[in-house]
């Protein structure tokens, strides 16, 4: 009898715990639709249909003819799409200079020098500016008579070179002016990661006898390494879609196609073309280089890890 | 003493190294401002004028009959400001009920937004645009509203970071007083994390007022363009006519804005962007 009391208020327990669960579950739910809502039409939708498209003829218009790979063997001898790919992946040497760079800028502001915030709200300025008003103002600076690049190099006796207009100075041009952009955003990574190192680690390694070097090489470097790494992975990634100032500095894709990204190709081939199959494989393509980018560098961060907390 | 010394002079070599490194960054916008109250001439003298005899700030007045500044002023803020404010509630909503809410499945629904995350905006855009098109938006400023309304994943990922640090006894508490979940999230969890929310409304707001892509692919007409689109355009026509100083006050006017939020929360915005990189 006595059991069955007992049985029957657990029951009464678990019958209003899941009252209460379920109650619990059917708000939360309520809460994530919006957001899964718009991944399944925004997102997930989008993908799965880019991914159909490239297998067809489609010109955005109505027929949507299946090819089958053909727009895939066709991109492998697209010399357009070859030279933007190269272009993407070229620009992107930029990408270890800026980030020595902010890495430098980062310990000299570590160091507790009167200024150091309004350094670092100056630094900071590029990156909160809009990049059409930046590119507008780069590609007057890039101006081969008046820009103020030339006027610089001038006053050092160099005779600096129409940037913008000669297939091989618009890369480096381009790949300048995202340094100078992004050097902000790295640096203040840079330092927020450098001022949770424990002084301690440098005052041992002082006692040691360890040079500065050593100290470098042996604290700041693993300390700053997943930090390093989050802003080569972001790089990338922001690197590999690089369309802005493409379009407004170099309208055409520069000299030669010299200065075209990829997203600018496949902006060209959709929306100026109609080419809307085409260009959805080579969205593919770039959505799986990409993936495999990041795929990599977690790879190797794997191997040589080292753990923030 | 030496050793003070020694790091004295090191600090002065590097103060002057970082104050020559804020000249190149500052430069070429000194330039820009400096350009655009130019008359023509001084546009082009050799060597350059940095600080014109006269100053000239008519080409402030001609932008805005020049092309559609306004307008596109005004496009700009009804984008930013519809996306981040409906899209700040529902982030944050989505947030609460992922870091506090009990669900079947929720982490793995999680991971599935996240992998929104991978997807380049430039793989979707595509078959986003024949959506928008059937649908007879094109020319509108729905395609660059609606989507992002539904939720930032970004957000609700650094949002949920930041609940999941809150003690669940507060919640659990007002759970047992009968408060609606709905009420826990408005009257408990909103107040909370209040400031993290600010510091991703602001960054978002900043990302939505300098897109370019998007606003490109969409918009035709000249009373539709964005802010970025009229400079972009306010570039290519005033360039073949050399008349820079208008194009550089025009930059200006799209620049300033997010100058002037930068300034004020500049605080706010560098430390939520700090935290945001190491927890990365």
């Amino acid at each position: 009898m006595a059991t069955k009391a007992e049985a029957l208020q657990v029951n009464k327990k678990k019958a209003k715990k899941s009252k209460l669960y379920q109650k619990e579950s059917r708000a939360a739910l309520l809460f994530i639709l919006a957001p899964l809502v718009g991944y399944l039409i925004f997102t997930l939708y989008p993908f799965l249909f880019s991914i159909y498209a490239s297998f067809t003829n489609w010109n955005g218009l109505g027929t949507m003819n299946f090819i089958g790979l053909t727009n895939y063997t066709r991109l492998f001898s697209d010399d357009y799409f070859i030279s933007s790919l190269f272009n993407t992946f070229f620009m992107m040497i930029g990408i270890p200079i800026g980030l020595l760079i902010s890495l430098l800028l980062a310990m000299g502001l570590n160091r507790g020098i009167p200024g150091t915030t309004t350094f670092r709200v100056i630094y900071y300025i590029p990156v909160v500016s809009s990049l059409a008003a930046i590119s507008v103002l780069w590609q007057w600076a890039y101006n081969g008579d008046y820009g103020l690049v030339n006027q610089f190099l001038a006053l050092i006796g160099i005779d600096g070179p129409n940037w913008l207009q000669n297939t091989s100075t618009v890369k480096p041009a381009l790949i300048i002016m995202t340094i100078w952009k992004g050097l902000g955003y790295s640096m203040l990574l840079y330092l927020a990661a450098l001022q949770s190192v424990p002084k301690m680690y440098y005052e041992a390694a002082d006692l040691d006898g360890a040079n500065s070097f050593q100290q470098f090489r042996h604290i700041t470097w693993p300390m700053v390494k997943p930090v390093t790494f989050f802003l080569v992975i972001t790089n990338i990634i922001n690197g590999a879609q690089m369309f802005t100032e493409i379009n407004i500095m170099t309208p055409t894709g520069g000299p030669e196609y010299s200065s075209a990204t990829v997203v600018f190709y496949i902006w060209q081939k959709a929306f100026d073309n109609l080419q809307m199959g085409y260009a959805s494989a080579l969205s593919v393509v770039l959505g799986i280089i990409i993936f495999i980018v990041t795929l990599v560098q977690f790879k190797l961060n794997d191997k040589s890890s080292f753990e923030i907390d | 003493m030496s050793q003070i010394r020694k790091k004295k002079i090191a600090d002065s070599v590097i103060f002057v190294a970082l104050s020559a490194g804020a000249v190149f960054m500052i430069a070429p916008l000194l330039w820009m401002l400096s350009t655009s109250v130019k008359q023509k001439s001084d546009v082009f003298a050799l060597p350059p004028v940095w600080i014109p005899n006269e100053f000239d700030f008519s080409k402030y007045a001609e932008i805005w009959t020049a092309g559609p500044l306004l307008s596109g002023i005004q496009n700009s803020l009804i984008i930013s400001l519809s996306v981040t404010i409906v899209g700040s509630f529902t982030s944050s909503l989505a947030a609460f009920a992922f870091a506090k809410l009990r669900l079947k499945n929720k982490n793995a629904l999680f991971l599935l937004l996240l992998s929104a995350m991978m997807i380049p905006y430039p793989s979707l855009m595509i078959p986003q645009f024949s959506m928008f098109a059937g649908a007879g938006w094109i020319d509108t400023l729905l395609p660059l509203i609606i989507p992002p309304i539904f939720g930032n994943i970004v957000m609700v990922f650094f949002l949920r970071q930041y609940l999941i640090n809150v003690p669940n006894a507060v919640i659990e508490a007002a759970k047992i007083d009968g408060t609606s979940f709905f009420g826990i999230f408005t009257k408990i969890i909103f107040p909370l994390i209040k400031p993290a929310i600010a510091a991703q409304f602001i960054l978002w707001f900043m990302a939505v007022w300098n897109d370019y892509l998007a606003p490109i692919i969409y918009l035709n007409s000249p009373d539709k363009l964005t802010i970025q689109l009229v400079i972009a355009n306010f570039n290519a026509t005033y360039a073949i006519q050399t008349d820079y100083p208008l194009i550089m006050a025009a930059s200006i006017i799209a620049l300033l804005p997010m100058l002037i939020v930068f300034l004020i929360f500049q605080k706010q915005i560098i430390e939520s962007i700090a935290i945001s990189g190491v927890k990365g």
